[in-house]
C-alpha cells in the first residue's frame, strides 16, 4: 500500500507574478475576458512508501519546508491519495 | 588571500572568476567539487554564476543542498568571507545566508548587457576600495534576478545599510524598477549583518581585465576588479 501527494505551490499572495500577469493579459487576448487573477504555480507529484497518512502528512510538510517551496515567496497546498497505479 | 571557487554541475562562470583570482590578481586560488565535504584553507569562497542543477525546480534551491555546503555555512559562522555571484546569490539566498529571493524578472525577459551600479556603502570588505560617490559599469546576464524581499525584510536592509549596489540609469538616478528585471527598490547586491557574506546580480569577474574591457569603453572597464581588490585590501589589511 502505497500513497501519493499532490502538491500545488503557488507565488505568494504579496509577490509579483509576472509569467500569471502575461498568461492573464493572453487569455484576455483570446476572448476569455471573465479570467482574472491568474497565478502561475508548480505541480509536484510523488509517490510515499507508507499507508501512514499522518506520518506521511508531516514528511511531505518537512518535503515542502525544505525543498519543494520558498517560504519566502511561496505557498503550498497537498493531498494525500491511495497510490492506486503502486 | 586564499581563494576556493566552488564549482556546481551547470557552475559556467567559475572558470572565469579563477581566472581574475588567480591570473589577474594573482591569489592563490583552487577549484572546490560540489561533492567535496571540506573546504581548503582559505579565506573567501566565491560560489560562481551558471545554472547549478539547470536551475530546476527554483534557482539554486539544489544546490544549497551539495555537500560542500555544510563546509560553506561553517566557513560564513566563523567569519570567513563568502561572495555569490549571479546564480551564486541565488544559492546564498535559498540557504539563508542572505535574505530575500530572487524571482522571474518582471518582463520575463533574460537581460545580458552593461549596467550602471551606485554603490551605496564604501567601507565594506567587498566595497572599500571604491571612490564613495563613484559608479560602477558592470554587466549583467540572467533571467532570474529580480530581487524579492518582504517589507520588514527590506526596512532592515535598508535601515542596517546591507544594500551594495543599486541599477541606476544615466543620469544617477535609481533605475525604474521595471525597466531591468523588476527589483524591489533596484536592489542589485546586498551583504548579511556580519558583513563577511556578499550576493550580487552583475558579474565583477567579466570587467576586472582591460582585454575585456568591452569596445564601448576602448577596452578600459575594469570596474569589476574594484570588488576583488577591496576583498584584499581588507582580507590582508586585518591580517
Amino acid at each position: 500500500m502505497a500513497l501519493k501527494a499532490r502538491i500545488h505551490v503557488t507565488p505568494r499572495k504579496d509577490v509579483l507574478d509576472p509569467q500569471g500577469s502575461a498568461v492573464n493579459a493572453a487569455l484576455h487576448a483570446l476572448g476569455f475576458a471573465e479570467a482574472s487573477d491568474v497565478r502561475l504555480g508548480r505541480y509536484v507529484e510523488l509517490r510515499l512508501d507508507t499507508d501512514d497518512v499522518a506520518a506521511a502528512q508531516a514528511r511531505v510538510e518537512a518535503m515542502c519546508d525544505k525543498l519543494i517551496a520558498n517560504p519566502v515567496t511561496e505557498d503550498y497546498v497537498f493531498e494525500l491519495v491511495p497510490d492506486t497505479e503502486g | 588571500m586564499k581563494c576556493a571557487v566552488v564549482v556546481f554541475p551547470g557552475s559556467n562562470c567559475d572558470h572565469d572568476v579563477y581566472h581574475v583570482l588567480k591570473h589577474v590578481m594573482g591569489l592563490p586560488t583552487t577549484f572546490v567539487w560540489h561533492k567535496d565535504r571540506q573546504l581548503p584553507d582559505c579565506d573567501l569562497v566565491v560560489l560562481p554564476g551558471g545554472f547549478s542543477y539547470g536551475d530546476y525546480l527554483r534557482c539554486g534551491a539544489i544546490a544549497r543542498f551539495s555537500p560542500i555546503m555544510e563546509a560553506v555555512q561553517a566557513h560564513a559562522a566563523r567569519g570567513g568571507f563568502v561572495f555569490g555571484i549571479c546564480n551564486g546569490f541565488q544559492i546564498l539566498t535559498e540557504a539563508g545566508l542572505l535574505p530575500g529571493a530572487l524571482l522571474r524578472n518582471r518582463a520575463l525577459r533574460f537581460v545580458c548587457r552593461d549596467v550602471l551600479l551606485q554603490v551605496e556603502h564604501t567601507e565594506s570588505a567587498l566595497t572599500n576600495a571604491i571612490t564613495p560617490g563613484a559608479r560602477l559599469t558592470i554587466p549583467v546576464s540572467h533571467g532570474e534576478g529580480c530581487y524579492f524581499i518582504d517589507p520588514d525584510g527590506l526596512a532592515r536592509l535598508e535601515g542596517e545599510g546591507h544594500v551594495l549596489f543599486r541599477y541606476v540609469d544615466e543620469d544617477g538616478r535609481v533605475r525604474d524598477e521595471a525597466a531591468l528585471n523588476g527589483s524591489v527598490k533596484s536592489i542589485a547586491g546586498i551583504r548579511n549583518a556580519g558583513g563577511n557574506v556578499f550576493g550580487m546580480m552583475p558579474h565583477p569577474e567579466r570587467c576586472a581585465e582591460a582585454i575585456v574591457g568591452g569596445p564601448a569603453y576602448e577596452g578600459q572597464n575594469t570596474d569589476g576588479r574594484l570588488l576583488f581588490d577591496s576583498l584584499v585590501r581588507w582580507v590582508e589589511g586585518r591580517a
